[in-house]
């Protein structure tokens, strides 16, 4: 496509962009404060039926036997599913999305087979034809357990004797292969250089363990799906997810079925923070459908999102941190041990790829297990794995440099990864702002303000990949001029404006006549889902190639109607100009809508078309820093004041991008100081509702202040790097940092609840 | 189970309507009158994106049986614009930024206009208070928050000048 040298040529030129770096109102805004935008739970259709889902009770059970004779009985319902009416799918790993994906493990989350893994593990659903007449139904079906014991908490699902959840589950990644099953799914190492040598050459050595709880990416919207089947068996989905390709190819892998038979239309998002980027009703609503002939609309209740969907995982991260005295690091190593809930696929290896990588740092090594219990099946939260293993590394970074007598920042500084600098899963970095954030911290008023008693202030790091990946767009001139930009990937937080201001600015012409759509899966050809910070970044730079290619059109339609060739036009300020004068003829600029009105005589409609595989996405880096007020007689600690800065490449529309900025700080926060989710002995979610999983509100907070760094991506036509993922790296350390000098006590285990932080005042005290 | 009948007044429009004795105000406006701007985020008045006012008073929908709204005024995020011209609030809420994924807005809106009713010049800190029951997890609520007083800054300039 020729993208990396345009790219180069628009992120070097000093260029004064007309539409980028603006802060228009988003185009789906007015249905957004008026109530009008249409969520998975608002779609309605004729005939359509409610499903419920019938979840377990028990931590850990086998399946006796499901009566569901009476529920089927019952007048109104019109169809049933269970486990057995689903394929046995191959118990192997397939290609699928970010990371390899077990499509066997996936189905057995979204329905039982012969066992119950987790409290709220689905095992039946009903469809009927009121909600009353569904829920009746539901407590119709008999399903007999065998009670088995559990585990919940990762260190005792990895001991010796702890109760197998996988019969068969044989630990990878380690040699010899063990010759039995256990709840260890998987070993991951990286290493660069050579630790034991470099922590022989270290002259201060921090080593800590550290732990954080599970926590749920907390979307407001509950999951929700209609289906429905045709006569000839085509299926219709509409539901709100992070992407319909996703749930696309995801429902024909689970129910076998061709991924052409199967169509799916984007409801508008109520949050998902990579909590919605796999598939719990939607294979069953499908079944439902299929079977009772009917519309169905499964949605969940919060307590089914706590207990069944989501969160991340729990963890316990070792660090070991070598220094010389005058502050260069010299080994660091790492062992993460994080919860997969259920089914093995926790985000450990990506804690262990991220967590040192804001450092030059010559000999690492991380050594990832990922372990499951009986937990839900953990989902991506927003940079999934890294903000664990943050914690870990930036909390003993800061103990660093209070035994170093040294700033925290300075530190950083001194040891900041830059251009050039190797990463423990491979790569050098290349263009990267991370230094450039740490400068705008220490310039920050905020970094030399003065601090009252019982505050403290914390500063920590974080980085992020970003991805690409493949991405469609597809611009279209209407009769009038005005352009629809039509994309693959459902909108999150904002990211048709960006699409728009692209396009815009690419074809040189006013914004407000640019109307940017998001298509279902029959509309544009296909899309990786919205996650990965990638759609600004990928999707965007699909749009702009295919804007381009309408540029291009465009002067090849205005040379037929000067009699001229596209050489001797030029595009600019969304009108053609001829540069080639010749005597006698009116060449007077043609408007994009003067070509649009004459398109039927010059080769019929404009439209640019662009699939992509986008490469180059930048990496991203955040520091933040955070002021805390303890109250020593409660525990309970206040964010009182907090700046986030990141190197964002460039902002397209910069008041979303602080929304990200702030967003990912206040979940950062929570995650840090009040989340985390609860079992009882028996091993049930005691805390399924927003009143016991405390996440932040308003009165909690103060306003978050944001810098935008941009260090240009050279990989994209606007130098764009993905946002969203990189701001909650660094909350979990600049919090516990922030409270550790706040009292005086280093706080190693999240979240820094009010008990747990005044049982550590209190036994500080008591030992004198 | 016999149906209940409902005489109300939504949006200020008469309303009548056969419900089901258990049903909640937020079902009937989603499910019977297709009011679907009130969104069910918990269903138990913990996130506050059912907010509705019943007589100008600030409740969850969820909480509400619809039997209750006999008699009683409801206004939702639907009953919040003038027509095509959007409330102060409303406008408010895209110049700042203050949405991402939106379906929390129509509770915040609806929330903060309650307020705004009531006290047109808060502080920081009260806005953060009245609206501590409606949950946002894009924002962080900053660009909420100015929002809502920027548009109270605004709706004062209106009184003053109108």
């Amino acid at each position: 496509m020729g993208n990396e040298q345009d790219a180069l040529n628009l992120v070097n030129e000093q260029v004064e962009y007309k539409w980028v770096g603006t802060r228009p109102i988003r185009p789906d805004g007015a249905d957004k404060v008026t109530g009008r935008a249409t969520f998975g739970a608002d779609i309605d259709l004729p005939g359509m039926l409610t499903g419920v889902v019938i979840r377990s009770p028990h931590a850990h059970a086998r399946i006796i036997s499901i009566d569901t004779s009476a529920a089927a009985a019952l007048p109104g319902v019109l169809g049933i599913v269970t486990g057995a009416d689903l394929p046995e799918l191959p118990n192997e790993v397939a290609a699928g999305g970010e990371a390899p994906i077990n499509f066997r493990y996936v189905s057995e989350n979204a329905i039982a087979r012969s066992k119950v893994l987790y409290d709220g593990h689905a095992v039946a659903a009903v469809a009927a034809t009121s909600v009353e007449i569904a829920h009746e139904a539901a407590s119709l079906i008999k399903v007999s357990y065998e009670v088995l014991p559990h585990v919940i908490n990762v260190l005792d699902a990895m001991a010796d004797d702890a109760p197998v959840l996988h019969e068969g589950l044989i630990t990878k990644g380690v040699e010899p292969a063990p010759n039995k099953a256990s709840n260890i799914a998987g070993k991951v190492e990286f290493a660069m250089g050579d630790i034991e040598k470099g922590f022989a050459e270290s002259e201060v050595i921090i080593e800590r363990s550290y732990t954080t709880e599970a926590v749920h990416q907390g979307y407001i919207e509950p999951h929700a799906v209609v289906a429905s089947v045709a006569a000839d068996g085509m299926v219709n989905i509409w539901c709100s997810s992070q992407g319909q390709f996703m749930i696309r190819e995801f429902c024909a892998k689970l129910l076998g079925m061709d991924i052409g038979r199967i169509r799916v239309t984007p409801a508008e998002i109520g949050g998902g923070f990579g909590g919605k980027t796999t598939v719990y009703l939607e294979p069953l609503a499908v079944v439902l459908a299929q079977k009772s002939g009917r519309p169905v609309r499964m949605v969940m209740s919060r307590g089914e999102v706590m207990r069944a969907t989501g969160p991340t995982s729990g963890t316990h991260v070792h660090i070991k941190l070598g220094a010389k005295r005058d502050g260069t690091f010299v080994a660091g190593e790492m062992v993460l041990k994080y919860q997969a809930g259920a089914y093995p696929g926790s985000p450990a290896f990506l804690g262990g790829m991220t967590g040192f990588s804001c450092y030059e740092l010559p000999n690492a090594k991380a050594t990832c297990w990922d372990v499951v219990s009986n937990r839900p099946k953990c989902a991506a939260y927003r940079a999934p794995g890294a903000p664990m293993a943050s914690f870990g590394v930036e909390s003993a970074i800061d103990e660093l440099a209070q035994t170093l007598g040294m700033d925290p920042l300075e530190l950083r500084l001194k040891n900041a990864a830059k251009e050039g600098t190797a990463t423990i899963y491979g790569p050098k970095f290349l263009q990267i702002g991370y230094v450039e954030t740490l400068l705008a911290a220490k310039a920050h008023p905020h970094w030399s303000a003065p601090l009252g008693p019982n505050q403290g202030r914390g500063i920590a790091c974080g980085f992020w990949f970003n991805i690409g990946g493949p991405s469609s767009a597809s611009v279209h001139v209407n009769e009038d001029g005005s352009v629809s930009v039509v994309t693959g990937n459902p909108d999150i937080g904002g990211s048709r404006a960006s699409m728009a201001i692209m396009a815009a600015e690419v074809l040189g012409m006013d914004l407000s006549k640019v109307k940017p759509l998001i298509g279902d899966t029959g509309q544009i050809a296909y899309s990786f889902l919205t996650g990965g910070s990638r759609v600004t970044f990928a999707t965007g730079m699909a749009v702009c190639d295919a804007a381009k290619d309408v540029v291009r059109q465009l002067r090849t339609r205005a040379a037929k109607m000067w009699k001229v060739t596209a050489e001797d036009v030029e595009w600019r300020d969304g009108s053609a100009f001829c540069t080639k004068v010749e005597e006698g003829k009116d060449r007077a600029p043609l408007t994009l809508a003067a070509i649009a009105h004459a398109a039927a005589r010059t080769g019929g409609p404009i439209s640019g078309n662009v699939s992509i595989n986008a490469a180059g996405a930048g990496p991203g880096f955040g520091t933040h820093i955070c002021d805390v007020e303890v109250d020593p007689e409660t525990g309970a600690t206040r964010v009182i004041r907090y700046t986030a800065i990141q190197d964002v490449g460039r902002a397209i529309h910069p008041s979303y991008v602080e929304g990200q900025l702030q967003g990912g700080a206040v979940q950062g926060i929570g995650w840090a100081l009040n989340e985390e989710y609860v079992y009882d002995a028996n091993g049930r979610l005691q805390n399924t509702g927003f009143l016991d999983y405390r996440m932040p509100v308003a009165s909690d907070l103060p306003m978050i202040d944001t810098v935008l760094v941009e260090v240009p991506n050279p990989g994209h036509p606007y130098g764009v790097r993905g946002v969203g993922e990189v701001p909650i790296v660094p909350p979990l350390g600049a919090v516990a940092n922030a409270v550790s000098h706040a009292v005086g006590l280093r706080l190693t285990s999240l979240p820094i609840s009010p008990p747990k932080l005044l049982a550590a005042i209190d036994g500080a005290k008591a030992a004198g | 189970m016999a149906k209940h009948h409902v005489t109300t007044t939504v949006n200020r429009e008469p309303v009548e309507l056969l419900c089901d004795p258990s049903a909640t105000l937020l079902d009937v406006l989603r499910d019977e009158l297709g009011l679907i701007g009130s969104k069910e985020g918990c269903g138990t008045g913990d996130c506050g994106a059912c907010s509705v006012l019943m007589d100008g008073r600030l409740v969850c929908a969820c909480l509400v049986l619809a039997a209750e709204a006999t008699g009683h005024e409801i206004t939702t995020i639907e009953g919040i614009a003038d027509g095509n011209t959007l409330h102060t609030l409303q406008q408010q809420f895209l110049e700042d930024a203050a949405l991402q994924c939106g379906i929390c807005t129509p509770g915040f809106i609806v929330a903060a206009k309650a307020l705004l009713d009531r006290n047109p010049d808060p502080t920081e800190t009260e806005v953060r208070f009245w609206l501590a029951g409606n949950l946002c997890r894009c924002t962080g609520y900053d660009k909420i928050i100015r929002a809502v007083m920027n548009a109270a800054a605004k709706m004062r300039e209106e009184t003053v000048h109108g």
